[in-house]
């Protein structure tokens, strides 16, 4: 069950529609690589977060295209979210030129600072003061701009939490930590390593709110995130936001999750945000099956024409191994 | 005697040290759950069943953390083993291991010990920047640390044994395509060299290189995944008339001095090979050490052949115009021993 009369609600139905889409851009994505890391036509490693897509959606819908999100190895449904293009997004994870990081960076690196997606950090927890650092800079140059950092529950564990959330409290700074609870740093469970309930509960050490809410529930999100980034925008500093959620799959390409209950992933299954999503978007009938269906077209389209692109792509030369050591300038 | 691999070799290890001595524990991320992983790379699976959870200690993902908890459990007579998922996120623990772990005995004018091993996976995977890394060389520079890189399960465990009977910080590097890790762990590229291991006690002493291959014509110098590269280039130098010598260094502090002189004085031109970067690598500390101590036997400049001085590359094409290859061996030690004799006056 979704959030019932929830301001959100109000949202217009094209606002509506794009979040569907946004979430199934996500999954299909992810579906897609996924097939093709079994073909072996993807090198490295893959963390999917699929069964996660609300989090992202609702967070980076209620931001504005200037406001920048930092992100973790688990990133392609933030950058999604964010704006980053699927062709890039792609040719990147096949390590081609075209990539947004030109093939440099790989799935635990992709962003396109252009739309507010830094390139993500896969030291966990290293992101946390580096948002920080952006929100700084953002309220010294008084720009109206606010960062949001996305993490897990394991990297809660890591010091840069406690010192990069407290000194985005300290200073008022204009920040949203969005935190996505999916009850497991790797194989890891949360109870294991932590003494506290929720992640939200160390807000209080802080001094700042700390909010639980619904990660599957899309509009929940959206409503907890606009709150915050009001707050954060209007000068009255950090919220930190628990997105309780699940991974459906594995942490990795290489785990088969073994160490999860098989009821925990079921019942999480039936809890899918995008199938509760789109229940909830047929029951308020303002947007018809066949925009829906056409939705399911419209990505199936673009993922197919992403993975065309990537291959179709030219790999990067060896010249480009020794450039961007230091700053080159903008391109 | 039985073939293993390194990543069972490792495990042997640890298995013999923890029953031979019950203030041997470890302490890492993912390296006891139920159903788990065994640490990133398997290398702990079985030790939590068989020794239990308070010898076989999950952690919070908090490396600064537990580095520290570690230090703290060894000066107390404990011989922890700090298990890393990969070597980049040493740089998590750098306080701790730099300034503390290495520094106490001497600062407190021997009054304390901190006999903890840090075991750390290195060498590109097409996984990035950050999970690529082959610190080695940072580690070196610091007095009061020991670092060794096992290439073989012989000395895999061999090595980890002195480790975790060794009074000081241990750098252990360990390298993920030449763990020979199974199942859904298994890495495209990787060569997974198995070996004979005895079973049951014996060491490898610190401070010993090992000749892999007899040569007359150059030394070539490597370690962990180099070492195999470095082989295969000498096989098609072979094929060329051109006859090489491979030292595995096995131990980068202490390190075996004696065996590159003692082979340079034979060969006259040395050839490093290192997957770490090149600046200030070990390859600088063996080429310095050439000069001072055996500059006259050299018969041209030394030369070496290592990663390019940038962060490690995703894209595959990338990754491998980055790293030591076979064929960059060989063409650098062909040019070595045929251009680099022909100048027998490039001393000046
Ligand atoms: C500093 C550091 N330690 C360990 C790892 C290895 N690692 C990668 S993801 C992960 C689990 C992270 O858990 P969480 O923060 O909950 O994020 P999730 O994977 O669940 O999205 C670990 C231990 C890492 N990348 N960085
Ligand atoms: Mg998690």
């Amino acid at each position: 069950m979704l959030t019932q009369g929830a301001p959100t609600h109000r949202l217009p139905a094209t606002d509506l529609l794009a979040m569907y889409e946004t979430m199934l851009r996500i999954r299909r994505f992810e579906e897609m690589v996924y097939y093709l890391f079994l073909q072996g036509d993807m090198p490295g490693t893959l963390h999917l977060s699929t069964g996660q897509e609300a989090v992202a959606v609702g967070v980076c819908t209620s931001l504005r295209a200037t406001d920048f999100v930092t992100s973790t190895h688990r990133a392609h449904g933030h950058a999604i979210a964010k704006g980053v293009g699927v062709n890039a997004l792609m040719a990147e994870l096949f390590g081609k030129a075209t990539g947004c990081c030109q093939g440099k960076g790989g799935s635990m690196h992709v962003g396109d600072v252009r739309v507010g997606a830094v390139p993500s950090l896969a030291v966990v927890g290293a992101g946390i003061p580096i948002a920080a650092g952006l929100a700084l800079a953002f309220k010294l140059r008084k720009t109206d701009q606010v960062a949001v950092c996305f993490f897990g529950d394991g990297a809660t564990n890591e010091g840069t939490f406690h010192e990069g959330i407290n000194m985005a409290a300290i200073w008022d700074l204009p920040i949203v930590f969005v935190c996505e609870n999916n009850q497991y740093g790797a194989s890891t469970h949360v109870s294991k390593v932590m003494k506290v309930a929720n992640v939200a509960d160390r807000a209080a050490a802080y001094g700042i709110p700390g909010v639980v809410v619904d990660g599957n529930d899309v509009l929940a999100v959206h409503e907890v995130t606009v709150e915050a980034v009001a707050r954060a925008r209007g000068g009255s500093g950090p919220t930190l936001l628990e997105c309780k959620t699940y991974r459906h799959g594995g942490h990795s390409r290489s785990d088969p999750g073994s160490y999860r209950p098989e009821e925990e992933v079921a019942y999480w299954k039936t809890r899918d945000p995008i199938k509760l999503y789109r229940e909830w978007l047929a029951g308020q009938r303002r947007v018809g099956e066949a925009e829906l269906a056409a939705v399911h077209v419209r990505v199936e389209q673009q993922i197919d024409d992403a993975v065309e692109y990537a291959r179709s792509s030219p790999d990067p030369g060896p010249e480009l191994a020794i450039r961007h050591v230091y700053w080159e300038g903008s391109a | 005697m039985r073939k293993l691999t390194i990543v069972e070799a490792l495990r042997q290890a640890m298995r013999e040290e923890m029953a031979r001595d019950h203030n041997v524990i470890i302490l890492g991320e993912d390296v006891g759950i139920e159903q788990g992983f065994g640490g990133a790379f398997t290398v702990t699976l079985g030790l939590s069943e068989e020794f239990g959870h308070d010898r076989v200690i999950d952690t919070p993902i908090s490396e600064a953390g537990y580095a520290g908890v570690a230090i703290g459990a060894a000066m107390a007579g404990m011989r922890p083993i700090v298990d890393l998922q990969y070597a980049d996120f040493i740089y998590c623990m750098m306080d701790q291991i730099v300034n503390e772990a290495a520094k106490l005995c001497y600062m407190s004018g021997g009054q304390v010990k901190v006999p903890i091993v840090v075991r750390a996976p290195v060498g590109a995977t097409t996984r990035g920047a950050q999970h690529s890394q082959t610190p080695e060389a940072m580690f070196m520079h610091v007095p009061g640390l020991k670092v060794v890189a096992p290439s073989t399960a012989y000395d895999a465990k061999g090595l980890l044994k002195t480790a975790i009977r060794d009074d000081n910080p241990v750098i252990f590097l360990e390298h993920k395509l030449l763990y020979g890790s199974k199942g859904l762990r298994v890495e495209v590229g990787a060569l997974n060299p198995v070996g004979e291991v005895p079973e049951g006690d014996y060491t490898v002493p610190f401070g010993q290189a090992v000749v892999r291959r007899e040569g007359a014509d150059l030394t070539i110098v490597a370690t962990l995944l180099m070492v195999y590269r470095a082989l295969e280039a000498a096989q098609r130098l072979a094929a060329e008339g051109i006859s090489a010598e491979v030292i595995d260094l096995r131990s980068l502090r202490p390190l075996d001095e004696e065996a590159v002189l003692r082979s340079v004085a034979k060969t006259g031109h040395l050839l490093l090979v290192d997957e770490d970067h090149q600046a200030c690598g070990w390859t600088a500390e063996v080429a310095a050490l050439v000069a001072e101590k055996g500059l006259a036997h050299l018969r041209a400049p030394v030369k070496r052949v290592t990663s390019l001085d940038t962060p490690t590359p995703y894209a595959p094409t990338l990754e491998r115009a980055w790293i030591p290859t076979p064929e960059k061996i060989f063409a650098a030690a062909l040019e070595l021993v045929v251009n680099g004799s022909t100048h027998t006056d490039w001393r000046g």
